[in-house]
């Protein structure tokens, strides 16, 4: 297997009806890195990520995970993907030992086999002392990493994380990032989905961004803040004469009002705006570095998706 | 896809393997680890209709009833009952519950298990739930002493076959279903209606006979039972025996193919 193309996708396309979730999409993934898919809500990320693992056919396309086709090999490939879904589908009639044995045997682990790697996980997840404790008596982090842990259950070379840290508390979500690293570290090829895009710049050495069923932008988290909102950003309170002042200071920059704050956009280097702030205090201006959340607010637009 | 396509479509034959019974054993194994709760009902529920309708509302019936006494005319319909009952409340609300609240079957089919083995493991789970529950009647009625032929002991046969039957035709009313409160349809304008007037209770007049036989799957299953019950075989159980194994054979395929379209879109 080489490391290029991984997973690849060719016109891959998905209708329900009249709506078409994902749109002639093409992309690759490779193998061993961690490639993270943002956007908007109803962009087709996870629908993109359920065509991965088999459970929804596409429409029409061509999509391969290690060489083999979607559409023909679905229980191959299902055998060496790990899934933890954005719901929680954890077993509520088993303990937390339960899940995870009964789960192994769906993928034909044998009894001993699967005893012993869920002891492993549930100390790789830190749940040890939740061993026998019922699902439904789980914080909702313990339920990530359970569910973490389970997709791990058959020692996966792919690892399909969607959302993966939605509501967790920056403690929990912490413990999850630390997990993703050290399983990027033993080589697992991770694709991640998430609207935190301070996540999406730590953990993903790539990044596709979508909108409406399509792929809009690809690159490393640097590159794309790079090409998209430059070095810098200067936010200042919004008032017509700093306008002004602005626009004839720094005639080359993109310029954006946000509710009651200027944005302003540069691709010099690092200090440019930063007599300005010295010479002309105004009210509230702060220089920060350019981040992927701009990026992805310019590439996606402003308007509430729902 | 022309019309004749579309209804092929639902009665292509599903690609099983084995793996339908690891779904069938993740049912089980919630069925032990409750098993109390599970076992018990079942057994004291026969008690009560044996001493109501048996025994209370018999002595005031001195008819020509097959079997000799009301109680022991009912004594295979109650079985009967059991067997509709656990496979068809097991593959509506159970399964249910399990699909669209608990998101089992996601979870399932993100393992090398498909949609058509999870769903087929769920009609065999009802058959099973069948196959116990009409047992744990069967042992009351026994102990009612209102058993008369060592034929019974087939009975738990036409349980599992029955209880597929019923899964099947559950499973179609779960693959239509928008949301859990819809099985009142099926619950009261089809289960009670069959078990009170499909010759459960009474014997059925002589031209109702013939439609009950071609329309109700109880009532082919309570004759069935009957027959074993009393060792009165006749020639015409035969095409009851006949008529539940298609109709079994029918929804098993059916329902598995409208649960996937209802599921994989």
């Amino acid at each position: 297997m080489s490391s290029a193309n991984f997973i690849e996708a060719q016109g891959l396309t998905k209708k329900y009806d009249d709506f078409v979730a994902v749109d002639n999409i093409d992309f690759q993934v490779y193998k061993g890195e961690c490639c993270g898919f943002l956007g908007p809500n109803g962009a087709g990320k996870t629908t993109t990520i359920k065509m991965i693992h088999c459970v929804l056919p596409p429409a029409s396309g061509n999509l391969t995970v290690a060489g083999m086709n979607v559409t023909e090999k679905a229980r191959e490939i299902k055998k060496m993907i790990g899934v933890a879904p954005q719901e929680d589908n954890l077993d509520p009639d088993f303990s937390v030992i339960t899940n995870l044995s009964v789960y192994a045997r769906y993928f034909d682990i044998p009894k001993e086999m699967s005893l012993k790697r869920a002891a492993e996980l549930l100390r790789f997840a830190q749940l040890e002392e939740k061993r026998d404790v019922v699902i439904n008596q789980l914080s909702t982090g313990m339920k990530r990493r359970l569910i973490l842990a389970r997709a791990l259950i058959n020692e996966p070379q792919i690892l399909l994380l969607d959302e993966p840290t939605t509501g967790l508390d920056p403690q929990a979500r912490h413990l999850i990032w630390d997990k993703i690293r050290t399983l990027k570290k033993q080589g697992v090829t991770i694709i991640l989905t998430t609207h935190y895009m301070d996540e999406a710049a730590v953990l993903c050495d790539r990044l596709l961004i979508m909108d409406a069923g399509k792929i809009i932008e690809e690159g490393t988290p640097a590159e794309l803040v790079r090409k998209h909102v430059g070095e810098e950003v200067l936010e200042v309170d919004f008032e017509e004469d700093t306008m002004n002042v602005l626009k004839q200071k720094f005639p080359n920059a993109r310029l954006e009002v946000v509710s009651d704050r200027i944005h302003l956009f540069t691709n010099e280097p690092h200090g440019a705006f930063e007599s300005y702030v010295r010479d002309f205090p105004r009210k509230g201006a702060i220089v920060r570095t350019a981040n992927l959340e701009d990026v992805f607010l310019k590439l996606t637009g402003r308007k509430l998706r729902e | 896809m022309t019309t004749r396509d579309r209804i092929k479509s639902y009665f292509t034959l599903p690609e099983l393997t084995y793996r339908v019974w690891k779904v069938w054993r993740r049912n089980f194994d919630v069925f032990m680890k409750t098993y109390k709760v599970n076992f018990f009902p079942p057994m004291l529920e026969p008690i009560f209709y044996l001493l109501g309708f048996g025994l209370g509302l018999g002595a005031y019936i001195s008819g020509n009833i097959p079997g000799g006494s009301l109680i022991k005319f009912i004594a295979p319909g109650l079985v009967s009952m059991s067997i509709m009952y656990s496979s068809f409340f097991e593959c509506t609300y159970g399964s249910f519950v399990r699909m669209y609240y608990q998101k089992t079957f996601d979870a399932i089919i993100a393992t090398p298990i498909s949609m058509e083995e999870v769903i087929a493991g769920e009609l065999l789970w009802g058959a099973t739930r069948s196959l116990i529950s009409s047992s744990i009647v069967l042992c009351v009625v026994a102990a009612f002493g209102l058993i008369s032929s060592p034929l019974t002991l087939l009975i738990p046969l036409v349980a599992f076959c029955g209880g597929l039957m019923f899964s099947g035709i559950a499973m179609c009313f779960t693959s239509l279903a928008p949301n859990i409160d819809f099985f009142n349809y099926p619950a009261f304008l089809f289960i009670t209606p069959m078990l009170l007037l499909g010759g459960t209770f009474f014997p059925l007049p002589q031209a109702a006979q013939l439609p009950a036989t071609i329309f109700l799957p109880l009532t082919n299953i309570v004759l069935l039972n009957r027959g074993l019950m009393f060792g009165n075989l006749q020639i015409s159980l035969l095409t009851n025996v006949a008529w539940i194994i298609s109709v079994t054979l029918f929804f098993f395929v059916l329902s598995i193919n409208a649960m996937k379209k209802k599921l994989i879109k």
